[in-house]
């Protein structure tokens, strides 16, 4: 048995520690000093409560509404601290990201609760009050600096705008705390890079110029909204840990916004879990990670692990790629380079890679919009005309393809009737009764309720969409469906669904699967096969088991090394084998 | 079925009339005034179309409503006429311009490749002479019938329907349900009508408005300087011309045909740019 | 630089097979005359021998690729041939006109431009409030209005209530420089009021387009004021598509000074070809039509040329 002074600790730390102390059982906290001596500590900068924020919709050829994106959610922040806020989309997270600032994007209004920064709340300092705290007091990183930066002004220019704009410098100060925070973050020529625009810098440095500025004026609270997201995993592994050390250096408190808990967990201190604009469990990061507390968490923790138990198929193969290069504008550019892999009947073979390693490309040449410019497609022991126009409406119909963005591949004029049911009608002639009779079935089939015949795409969730997609390529009852990211866009939890329900499927109707995708966990749940590509080449292709075994070719072992997992440390341990092995080299 | 649908129909139209800014109520108003003067003019005008009733230029009285014009015709009598005649012209070339440049676009968005390229430069020709210049040269040419006129501007103008309707072709074009419907096999007519043209519908009802406008105030200006609708026709353009001379005695009868042409194209103008704003569901910020 | 030397190249070509194909268009309208040219063209008072004296006159006893590329050689070296109607000159009738025309629309262009630039920005800096509104409602009404009903409103107001301005502008080489700018106010005036509400939009939604983008966000998150964003971030992006606009309209004036000429009886270009078209005057109008489409493509160039200009991706390659 212990006590505490009310006065030590803050009120968000006191119930943790109350909830701790629970669970290990026998211990007993008890709580001494005045009830009124917090909770406004002296360390904490952020205090935000009870929030509650709304926006106005406006959807087409409907009169106006108004939404509650957040609905009674507190947090505090201590100085020097990070908070990870996770959630899937539409849990509000950027949302209360960037009502830290006072700022709502769009029709969006904060219209409840307080948010106390620095000891006052700001939501009633008024316009100029928040234009003085905004760049100052607070900063914002955003998950594209592509799109965040100016095209028509240097890098330089803007990196130094808020701090010359709030009086905190003179030009020639933060011109060159802006060149030793490029330093820090690793930027190459960090003294020129600055002379720059845009356009003439990548992604991946364009997030840590976007850092620098948000240093630069040497805030107390930088907003960081998912900065890792856009970029491919190799570099996102980079740019994560100059993010991290920039926030340890200088001290700087720092929300981090993402939907990835393995992302958060190496940077965070606390984690709050948000749903639907709803808090559902806040922690310490090794609590969340180790011991969460509510299902949801839970869910969120564990949602790679699916079972799936390679299939070593010995059978013939379904499809027969050799030696296909393609590339675009009469073959000036080869995107891809004497790409040759086999998909045996009811497997999946997973083609893995990063942007531009021409895995989409692979797409586009074995559906046939892009024909090769050298190799052969065998499609079920036969030939496959590498023109779209020349194949026969059965090679067509016998290899499916599903997208990445289920948004776009349905056309929002027609019901999900018409969707499911256009390929029975197109390719077996069937229509009325025994049409609707079908689409019922296949709606059964990937678990939705045959009232959802009825409904058009928009009224359906990213989920819904992606299964009446599953649902359409269904209907031809093919050999091969490519899935193009399928699970990509979505959500953790409805991305798992998906995948078991391809697998189901593939169990039920023996279909094979060309699966593509930049994510290693989605492989290593789903996939019998893996190709591991990187630019426009395979550098790795075998079973599953076989690929993620050592030995390893560089590239397969970055890409392995790159990808997070829900780990604390894992991060650190990662840079140093890598620095370890680049110095070795 | 349609007749089934039809009284809902009206209902969504009549709930979608009220929830409308003062602004499209206003417009639409207009819009069906001048539909119904159109269809009903021989009931209500009180005189024949190209009767000489009079002495030329008349004052307003209670026997001519608004006096009478350069040969004698009664003005009221002329003008609701003109509602009939330049609105039927208007409207008949609209369609044809849209027939064609509609299909054309649609098809360029479609096909792509050299298809896409053909139709494209020779639209940018086109285009590049301005167009009421290019009416000029062409009536010049083959004489200023309504036939000529309807053909000659419909196809001037079908060029600006084809640039639009490529666009925002090509802008669907490119999505993945699209392309869906090509991997299944699905031919271009299917491509065109189902997969595009439903999507792509309501910028192009928008669109149809503002040519509709664009094209009335074309004929009207080609009457009015005298090389559009030629006489006896009534027409609201060659009516202006022809008691143009009044105002320099501060008679305000030539600015009736005028606002006549004005106000309906102010009217068209607010309903379009509403049904823009409510078919986007967009804010403007 | 090479690629922007090599873009803006490509457009200059394209303008100038444009305008080679526009004088093709031309010259082919006429061969496509129903009937033989010289019949249609005399109509009634046709005799054999009139005929036959004005086939030689048009050259149409010789091929017709032939004469296509005597009548380029002649407009390129400034030779328009003669009227039909009068028989004089058609470079010395065009001359003084297209001069006139280029001053009314330059005056046109001084008063709406800058009108319209700050309109433009006025509106996008308090758009959707009640100025904006209003401004909107205005334009709107204004660009649906035919020429000639400008004009008119013009001229009853001003002309014969007001009695400022005078309601016709039959300038001469004899009118004075004042009395030029007065007889020229009204005609200006009109053309002005039409072209602006369209070039106010334009410049409006340009700017408001540019807002919705993040590195907007990103200014107002640095705690930068409203017009501080719109000056230094929205406008520098603008240029292009606002010099555009604005080369756009000035080619759309051009369209509209042909009714407003007749309107005010300017003795202009405009004026010239609607009294040719009437009288048939077919190597006239066809030497109208050819300056009117080369203004028209050269302004439509520049307009090209200034958006790859000012594009700052295209001016700074990687």
């Amino acid at each position: 048995m212990f006590s505490i002074n009310r006065g030590d600790v803050d009120y968000e730390d006191l119930q943790l520690l109350k909830k701790l102390v629970h669970m290990n059982g026998d211990a007993l906290v008890s709580v001494t000093g005045a009830k009124d001596s917090w909770p406004e500590n002296r360390d904490t900068l952020l205090n935000i409560r009870n929030l509650r924020i709304e926006a106005t919709v406006y959807p087409p050829g409907e009169s106006p509404k108004s939404v509650i994106l957040v609905d009674d959610v507190s947090l505090t922040l201590k100085r020097g601290r990070v908070l990870g806020l996770i959630g899937e989309s539409g849990a509000g997270k950027s949302t209360i990201g960037l009502a830290s600032m006072g700022y709502g994007r769009g029709g969006v209004k904060i219209t409840g609760g307080e948010v106390i920064l620095n000891d006052r709340d700001i939501l009633k300092i008024g316009a100029s009050g928040m234009r003085k705290l905004r760049g100052r007091e607070v900063c914002y990183v955003a998950q594209s600096a592509a799109a965040a930066f100016n095209p028509a002004h240097r890098l330089m220019e803007q990196v130094v705008e808020a701090a010359l704009l709030h009086g905190m410098a003179t030009r020639a100060e933060a011109e060159k705390r802006a060149v030793a925070l490029f330093k820090k973050l690793g930027l190459p020529d960090s003294e020129t890079i600055g002379r720059r625009f845009p356009h003439q810098v990548s992604g991946g440095q364009l997030q840590r110029v976007m850092t620098a500025m948000a240093l630069c004026s040497e805030p107390d609270l930088i907003v960081f909204d998912e900065p890792t997201t856009a970029l491919d995993v190799t570099t996102q592994i980079e740019v994560l840990a100059a993010i991290r050390d920039a926030i340890r250096d200088t001290g700087v408190a720092a929300i981090y916004i993402t939907h990835d808990l393995a992302v958060v967990a190496q940077v965070a201190d606390e984690i709050l879990v948000l749903r639907h604009g709803k808090l559902v469990e806040r922690g310490m990061t090794q609590q969340i990670i180790n011991h969460p507390h509510e299902q949801y968490t839970r869910a969120l923790v564990s949602v790679h692990h699916i079972d799936h138990k390679q299939n070593d198929g010995g059978n013939a193969p379904v499809l027969s790629a050799k030696g296909l290069t393609a590339g675009y504008g009469d073959g000036a550019i080869k995107v891809l380079r004497d790409v040759s892999l086999d998909l045996h009947t009811g497997q999946t073979l997973a083609v893995v890679g990063e942007s531009g390693s021409g895995k989409s490309t692979l797409a586009r040449v074995i559906t046939g919009l892009l024909p090769p410019l050298a190799g052969s497609i065998q499609f079920d022991g036969r030939q496959l005309p590498p023109l779209l126009g020349d194949r026969s409406k059965e090679d067509l119909r016998q290899l499916q393809m599903i997208y990445q963005m289920a948004d776009v591949a349905m056309n929002p004029r027609q019901t999900v009737a018409t969707i499911i049911g256009r390929p029975l009608e197109f390719y077996f002639e069937i229509r009325g009764a025994e049409r609707d009779r079908r689409v019922a079935e296949l709606l059964d089939k990937i678990e939705m309720g045959k009232d959802l015949a009825n409904r058009y795409p928009a009224e359906l969730s990213g989920g819904q969409k992606q299964r009446v997609c599953i649902a359409r390529a269904l209907a031809a009852k093919p050999n091969l469906i490519i899935c193009d990211e399928v699970t990509s866009a979505l959500d953790p939890l409805v991305a798992n669904g998906i995948l078991k329900l391809l697998l189901q499927l593939q169990r039920d109707e023996g279909v094979a699967y060309l699966f593509i995708t930049h994510d290693l966990a989605t492989v290593r749940s789903i996939a019998d096969s893996i190709s591991v590509m990187y630019r426009g080449q395979v550098v790795r292709y075998g079973p599953k088991g076989q690929v993620l075994s050592p030995p390893f070719d560089p590239y397969t072992e970055l890409l392995l090394s790159s990808v997070p997992e829900m780990e604390i440390g894992w991060l650190d341990r990662a840079i140093t084998s890598r620095r370890m092995e680049s110095a070795g080299n | 079925m349609t007749f089934l649908h039809s009284p809902r129909v009206i209902r969504t139209g009549v709930s979608k009339f009220k929830s409308a800014p003062l602004s499209a109520k206003f417009g639409i108003s207009i819009i069906i005034l001048y539909m119904l003067t159109a269809l009903f003019a021989p009931h209500l005008a009180p005189y024949g179309e190209a009767e000489i009733v009079a002495t030329p230029f008349e004052p307003w009285s209670a026997q001519f409503w608004l006096g009478t014009d350069n040969l004698g015709r009664d003005m009221f009598t002329r003008l609701v006429f003109g509602a009939r005649n330049t609105l039927g012209i208007a409207l008949v070339t609209t369609v044809l311009a849209f027939s064609l440049g509609c299909s054309a676009g649609l098809a360029a968005a479609t096909f792509g490749g050299w298809t896409d390229q053909l139709l494209s430069r020779l639209v940018d020709v086109l285009m590049s002479i301005p167009q009421l210049i290019f009416a000029l040269l062409l009536l010049s040419i083959f004489g200023t019938s309504i036939p000529t006129l309807i053909v000659v501007i419909a196809v001037l103008d079908s060029t600006r329907v084809f640039r639009l309707t490529r666009a925002v072709a090509i802008n669907v074009a490119v999505l993945d349900y699209v392309e869906a419907a090509r991997l299944r096999g699905e031919g271009p007519i299917w491509i065109m009508t189902r997969e595009i043209l439903p999507n792509i519908a309501p910028t192009l009802i928008a669109e149809f408005g503002l040519r509709f406008c664009f094209v009335f105030l074309l004929i009207s200006g080609l009457s009015f300087l005298g090389l559009g609708i030629q006489p006896p026709t009534a027409d609201w353009g060659s009516m202006v011309r022809d008691s143009a001379t009044l105002i320099t005695y501060g008679d305000v009868t030539p600015l009736l045909p005028a606002g006549a042409i004005a106000l309906l194209a102010v009217a068209i103008n607010l309903v379009v740019d509403w049904f823009l704003h409510w078919a986007s569901g967009l804010k403007e910020d | 630089m090479e690629s922007i030397a090599k873009i803006i190249g490509q457009r200059v070509a394209f303008g100038a097979l444009t305008l080679w194909i526009v004088s093709l268009i031309i010259f082919a309208g006429v061969q496509l005359l129903p009937g033989d040219i010289a019949t249609e063209l005399l109509g009634q008072s046709a005799t054999p021998e009139t005929v036959a004296a004005l086939r030689k006159s048009l050259g149409l006893d010789i091929p017709a690729y032939l004469r296509y590329f005597d009548w380029l050689r002649s407009i390129l070296q400034g030779n328009f041939g003669t009227a039909l109607a009068n028989g004089r000159d058609i470079a010395e009738l065009i001359e003084p006109r297209l001069f006139n025309t280029l001053l009314l629309a330059a005056s046109a262009a001084v008063i709406s431009v800058p009108l319209a630039l700050i309109g433009g920005i006025v509106s996008a800096l308090y758009r959707n409030t009640f100025i904006d509104r209003a401004i909107n409602v205005v334009t709107l009404a204004s660009i649906s209005f035919p020429e000639f009903f400008v004009a008119y409103i013009l001229i009853l107001f001003l002309a014969v209530n007001a009695g400022i301005l005078p309601s016709l502008s039959d300038v001469d080489q004899s009118t004075s420089a004042l009395g030029r700018l007065t007889a020229m106010a009204l005609p200006a005036l009109t053309l002005a009021v039409v072209v602006l509400a369209h070039m106010l939009r334009m410049t409006r939604t340009s700017i408001v387009n540019l807002l919705g983008n993040q590195y907007i966000e990103t200014a107002r998150l640095k705690g930068l004021p409203e017009w501080r964003v719109l000056v230094r971030h929205a406008l520098p992006n603008a240029l292009g598509p606002i010099a555009t606009v604005i080369v756009l309209n000035l080619a759309y004036l051009i369209t509209g000074v042909v009714v407003v000429e007749v309107v005010f009886v300017y003795p202009g270009l405009g004026q010239l070809i609607v009294d040719s078209v009437q009288k048939r005057d077919i190597p006239v109008v066809q030497a109208c039509s050819l300056i009117f489409a080369a203004t028209y493509v050269l302004l439509n160039l520049t307009a090209d040329v200034l958006s790859i200009v000012m594009n700052p991706r295209l001016m700074r390659p990687k």
